[in-house]
């Protein structure tokens, strides 16, 4: 919508990261074809996460609990109320949906740093809870969501979703719905108002926007989207566990995004993917991978300091989303 | 008779122990360019910033159109069409200069949004810049960006804060020209120092000094007030 407006070059570039991915289904050896269906779903978390990181300036420190709430959300309503999976999906985004809703009104009442403590805290009590009420939850252990609830039926046709390759087919389509969500959000007028929050929340509400109400939204959009990656990860993978809950899986979305370019539709899945290759190639001949990893995050905000897209679209390719 | 549209009762804003606008009464009529001068710390930005909502008031009413906007947040004040551009530079930097008019335009509904935009932006001699981003912009450009932002909203009430504060001659000739085009469909209140400019704008003068109204009338009366020549305005020939 900008004055430099590339349409059909942005959407062939969307389609075509599609194809890729599609085709890889056919050429991953099978360990790989795994670990890619998982950074899918993760890189979903990370496009839920950039919406209020990169697109609205918010920087949340307790994501993990909406991807957490869509987790527990799909795989407590399998497991204890016997739940299909369509339904069982749809009960991880409510759930994802109104956690956001609730914490967003009391979170955004304060800004900043303050901003950043709050979501912490509140992610804290939620994996805490998790652990608390372990007769339901599993606790520590957390649960298994059997495979033969794991069976996705329409009509006549069954989709087993431990077969690795509906599994993978599973996790394109929920990515390939989160990236055109985020490339249509990227491009309304509502992402506009959210990129002038990002840059100047005091002029743009004397422009006449309620920057609360937009702000709670993006908090919602961003909650729901994590959310929908946590119930995708309990239904396609079959654990339900409070690990997901945990701190480090609110500081992963966020390095997934800086690393592939905040605000940028395809940074979120770029950054997934560069962090799981570096953990994965530096794990396979050292212990000491946690070092290799973080000198590779050093080099790359060193040479590419708005992540890898963003600093590709700030040099050369202004269209870029 | 014409109703005014926009009346402030007793408004007043303390800062501790200070009363930075004190007790003001304050009427505006539709169409009026009014200019509000004083010295520095007189109280004008704090006045017209509860005029459009930025600073709650410690007491007083106003009343825009007739009706108490007291309580109302700033952000329904705009859409009631209170515009206000910023004394300090407040465009987004990082933004295109299309996209800064088009969060006003949009704000208004929209329309056709590209014609819009590129309208304001051709009002103030800007359209060729419009892919630009507005960061990198002049800075006597990024003025004009804000006032073509404020114009976008489309207001019944502009209030420019200091307009012209760093321009350069050339660029205050053609804002004046630009003020008063706008005032064909507006209402103008205007902050400014420049004081060739207030005369040569303003149909009325608001003199505020320490918080209160000192003075208020045409540009002629203003310039023959004692009061205001001993606060403000110097000897006779500066003001001239």
């Amino acid at each position: 919508m900008s004055g430099q407006d590339r349409p059909a070059k942005i959407y062939a570039l969307h389609l075509a990261v599609l194809v890729v991915l599609f085709a890889l289904n056919f050429v991953l050896p099978a360990y790989y074809h795994g670990l890619m269906a998982r950074i899918l779903v993760l890189a979903v978390f990370a496009m839920g996460y950039n919406i209020l990181f990169g697109y609205a300036g918010l920087l949340s420190l307790g994501h993990a609990m909406f991807f957490a709430a869509g987790l527990y959300g799909a795989g407590l309503a399998v497991v204890h109320l016997g739940l299909g999976v369509p339904l069982a999906f749809l009960s991880g985004l409510a759930c994802g949906a109104v956690l956001s809703l609730a914490v967003g009104a009391l979170a955004l009442r304060t800004a900043g740093v303050a901003f950043m403590i709050v979501t912490m805290m509140f992610a804290q009590v939620f994996a805490l809870s998790l652990i608390y009420f372990a007769r339901w939850t599993g606790g520590d252990q957390g649960l298994v969501v059997p495979q033969p609830a794991r069976i996705l039926t329409f009509g006549a046709a069954a989709f087993d979703l431990t077969d690795p390759t509906v599994r993978y087919m599973a996790a394109l389509v929920l990515f390939a719905v989160a990236l055109f969500v985020t490339l249509a959000l990227a491009r309304s007028r509502h992402g506009r108002v959210l990129a002038a929050i990002r840059e100047n929340e005091e002029r743009t509400r004397m422009l006449g926007y309620d920057t609360f109400a937009n702000k709670l939204a993006a908090v919602v959009v961003s909650g729901t989207i994590s959310a929908a990656a946590g119930a995708a990860f309990a239904l396609l993978f079959g654990y339900v566990g409070a690990a997901f809950a945990g701190v480090q899986y609110s500081i992963l979305p966020l390095l997934w995004v800086l690393l592939g370019g905040a605000a940028t539709t395809l940074g979120p899945l770029l950054g997934t993917l560069v962090m799981y290759a570096v953990t994965d190639t530096a794990s396979s001949f050292t212990s000491a991978w946690l070092l290799i990893v973080g000198v590779v995050l050093i080099l790359l905000v060193l040479f590419f300091p708005k992540g890898v897209l963003g600093t590709l679209r700030a040099r050369w390719l202004g269209w870029l989303p | 008779m014409i109703s005014p549209l926009l009346v402030t009762r007793g408004l007043t804003r303390r800062f501790g122990g200070l009363k930075a606008v004190d007790a003001v009464d304050f009427t505006l009529m539709p169409g009026e360019i009014r200019a509000v001068i004083g010295p520095n710390g007189a109280g004008k930005t704090t006045f017209v910033g509860m005029v459009c909502g930025r600073v709650p008031p410690s007491a007083g009413t106003i009343l825009f159109d007739g009706a108490d906007i007291t309580e109302m947040p700033p952000h329904r004040r705009v859409r009631l069409g209170i515009a206000y551009t910023f004394q300090i530079t407040s465009v987004f930097p990082n933004l295109s200069v299309y996209d800064n008019v088009a969060l006003a335009v949009q704000r208004g509904g929209g329309g056709d949004m590209r014609a819009n935009v590129m309208a304001a932006l051709e009002k103030v001699g800007l359209a060729g810049r419009a892919a630009m981003q507005a960061g990198q912009l002049a800075y006597g450009h990024q003025r004009l960006l804000e006032i073509a932002m404020g114009l976008a909203l489309k207001p019944r009430l502009l209030i420019l804060d200091e307009p012209t504060q760093g321009l350069s001659d050339a660029e205050i000739e053609g804002f004046v020209d630009l003020v008063r085009t706008v005032a064909e469909n507006a209402t103008v209140l205007l902050i400014e120092h420049n004081m060739p400019l207030v005369m040569q704008l303003a149909q009325r003068i608001t003199v505020l000094d320490a918080g209160r109204v000192l003075a208020e009338g045409t540009p002629d009366e203003i310039r023959a007030d004692a009061a205001v020549q001993a606060a403000y305005l110097g000897t006779a020939e500066q003001a001239a």
